[in-house]
């Protein structure tokens, strides 16, 4: 399947579908804890990644922390 | 009225048919809050003094270091030990002699952000920190107040403005601030000098838009900026029901400190 991942195409070779918990990994996003999921324009729940499942076409927005300014 | 003095001044702005002379009295009679005089806050500050936004509030209980002057343009070298709100306040006031400038010399805090910010049109974040972040942005959703988001990390940036009450705020993005030093921040991973040059201004930017009633502010959306690849992408988003502030059932009714959030450095200056 190929997805959409911060405005990037991105080809999963192999996986029809997989859930959120299992795309950060495969993705291989660093503190997955940390990170927030935005899919097709809705921000998910963290309690929901297991169960949310994200499919050929979908568009993926990861939102990481950004704590400077000074 | 403006003065032959201020016309002349603001001379490129009058001739902008989105500011005019009406615009420019919006500026000067506007009211900003910036919260830290360092990296962001330093663009912020020169830009919003040079502008003429009347009277600006300028809060931080820092010192200039060597080490800020790398990218704290507002700050010289002669300048360091000096409290950062007071250096800030004179190239302000030096750029300047029409704004008023309201310097702070302290941290934020539960116990002192809603008198501060209750004063100002708008607010910036430009502090370097989780604890600070979502105070700001708790005190501005509560007090109903506009406030400019900016976050940035060694050659990255977002920024988003909260229209509080009506567009999504930082806690419907981010939840809960992340446990301290999970995160790195930009004294352990270091930032790109011109970072908060970038990003400073388009907050700057923000403030200026709101004052003067003009254009679309960025709020549902998330601008990030990539300066090694020298991409900005927008990310749209929308007001989250589950917020836990701004949200239908909302579970932060009063203001705190994000203690979790806190390093040492922030509890030693909260107590104080």
């Amino acid at each position: 399947m190929t997805l959409t991942v911060n405005g990037k195409p991105a080809a999963i070779d192999g996986k029809v579908e997989l859930n959120v918990t299992e795309l950060l990994s495969v993705l291989k996003v660093e503190q997955p804890d940390y990170v927030t999921v935005e899919l097709n324009g809705e921000i998910l729940e963290r309690d929901n990644f297991p169960a949310t499942v994200v499919r050929d076409g979908d568009a993926v927005e990861f939102l990481y922390f950004m704590g400077g300014g000074r | 009225m403006l003065t032959d003095e201020q016309i002349e001044r603001y001379s490129r702005h009058i001739i902008l048919k989105e500011v005019g002379g009406k615009g420019q009295k919006k500026l000067l009679d506007g009211k900003v809050l910036i919260i830290g005089a360092g990296g962001l806050g330093s663009p912020i500050a020169l830009y919003l003094a040079a502008a003429g936004v009347g009277t600006i509030g300028i809060a931080d209980a820092d010192c200039v270091d060597l080490s800020n002057l790398q990218r704290q343009v507002i700050h010289f070298t002669p300048d360091v030990g000096k409290a950062k709100v007071l250096s800030a306040k004179e190239k302000m006031e030096a750029i300047n002699p029409d704004v008023k400038v309201i310097p702070y010399e302290t941290w934020v805090s539960a116990a002192n952000i809603l008198e501060m910010v209750k004063e100002y049109d708008f607010v910036i974040d430009g502090t370097d920190n989780f604890a600070a972040k979502f105070l700001i942005n708790d005190a501005c959703v509560m007090a109903g107040k506009p406030y400019s988001h900016g976050g940035i990390l060694s050659f990255f940036g977002q920024t988003i403005t909260v229209l509080s009450g009506e567009s999504a705020c930082y806690r419907c993005i981010f939840p809960k601030p992340p446990p301290k030093d999970a995160i790195p921040t930009c004294s352990q991973a270091g930032v790109i000098g011109v970072l908060p040059g970038v990003l400073g201004t388009i907050q700057a930017t923000e403030a200026i838009k709101f004052l003067l009633g003009k254009g679309k502010v960025l709020s549902n959306r998330l601008l990030t900026y990539d300066a090694l690849d020298m991409r900005f992408r927008e990310v749209a988003l929308n007001r989250n029901p589950k917020c836990p502030i701004c949200g239908e059932a909302p579970t932060i009714t009063e203001l705190v400190d994000e203690v979790d959030a806190m390093t040492v450095c922030d509890l030693e200056a909260a107590k104080g």
